[in-house]
């Protein structure tokens, strides 16, 4: 998989060291800003009201 | 191969490219069991880095993100409070302001959980409201107000400002600072119960046909900790209150 994308980033290899890292980044991004918040809504921790 | 190649010889691209297209090739059913290994493998890396990247989230980035969210809370708050009260336009009455869903409007202090605790209350027990502060369940009353103040709060993540509540008990002073006044509560009982119970945030709690005459106070928080299976509840009635103006009342200043 890695590889994969690894063979399909275009330039010599810092360059793709540099696309390689933005794509991590973006990845953890995402995570982050929508992934996380939408998984935690089912842990149970955060569920600190009574209701019926 | 040079040597004896005509001056105007170019080789061809198979043999000057130094890895002559050796993965582009059709894969041989070896190297495609290998492939379809090694992606698995890829994969369950892949997974394992996201659930460490969770756990970071969870332990480190929602409390980051709460105490950000805190401050700015605890900003607007004290604008709002130099802010002079709008002056009623002719005709309308000057009843208080309706609190919004999501904002804040007063700050508890919990001396029991150390001199500098003091964290804002927002409107309402949304996830989103409680990652901003302690929650106030909007259909209980105002801090003050005959009937039960009823508020909510993260124990574990999201600035967990409740993370000790099993630590306050029964004596223990609960301070509700509001644009006009200081609220001294004090603790009466603690009660673990269930998730459904709701009848805690009732106005006499207990007593779902009583009339309310005291001015009472409950928190809620999860039970244990970590977990969401009961719900630690926290009992208690307001014993003084005095003008903002006056400055912070006694149980701050001693620290009791």
């Amino acid at each position: 998989m890695y590889g994969w994308i690894w063979r399909r980033l275009p330039g010599p290899t810092p360059v793709r060291l540099v696309l390689a890292v933005a794509l991590a980044a973006l990845a953890v991004w995402l995570l982050f800003t929508t992934v996380f918040p939408w998984a935690e809504d089912s842990l149970p921790f955060l569920k600190v009201t009574v209701d019926s | 191969m040079t040597f004896n190649s005509p001056p105007d010889y170019v080789p061809p691209p198979e043999y000057t490219s130094p890895r002559p297209a050796r993965s582009r090739r059709a894969p041989s059913r070896r190297s495609a069991g290998r492939t379809t290994v090694r992606s698995a493998g890829e994969l369950l890396i892949t997974a394992g880095l996201v659930l460490l990247l969770f756990v970071a989230y969870q332990l480190v980035w929602t409390n980051y993100e709460a105490h950000r969210a805190q401050s700015g809370v605890a900003d607007q708050i004290r604008d709002d409070w130099q802010r002079p009260p709008a002056s009623p336009s002719p005709g309308e009455p000057t009843a208080d302001p309706e609190v919004e869903l999501g904002e804040g409007f007063a700050f508890m202090r919990i001396p029991r959980l150390g001199k500098k605790y003091s964290v804002p209350v927002v409107e309402g027990v949304s996830l989103g409201a409680l990652a901003r502060g302690i929650g106030h369940y909007p259909r209980t009353v105002m801090p003050g107000e005959v009937g039960n103040f009823a508020v909510a709060g993260h124990r574990a993540t999201h600035g967990e400002p409740f993370a000790y509540l099993d630590k306050v008990g029964k004596g223990d002073a609960v301070i509700v600072e509001t644009s006009t006044e200081w609220f001294v509560y004090r603790i009466d009982r603690t009660k673990i119960v269930e998730p459904t119970d709701v009848w805690v945030i009732d106005p006499v709690p207990g007593h779902p046909d009583a009339e309310p005459t005291k001015q009472l106070i409950t928190l809620t928080t999860c039970n244990p900790r970590w977990a969401s299976t009961q719900r630690l509840i926290l009992f208690g009635h307001l014993v003084s209150r005095q003008d903002r103006a006056d400055g912070p009342p006694p149980e701050l200043r001693r620290g009791a």
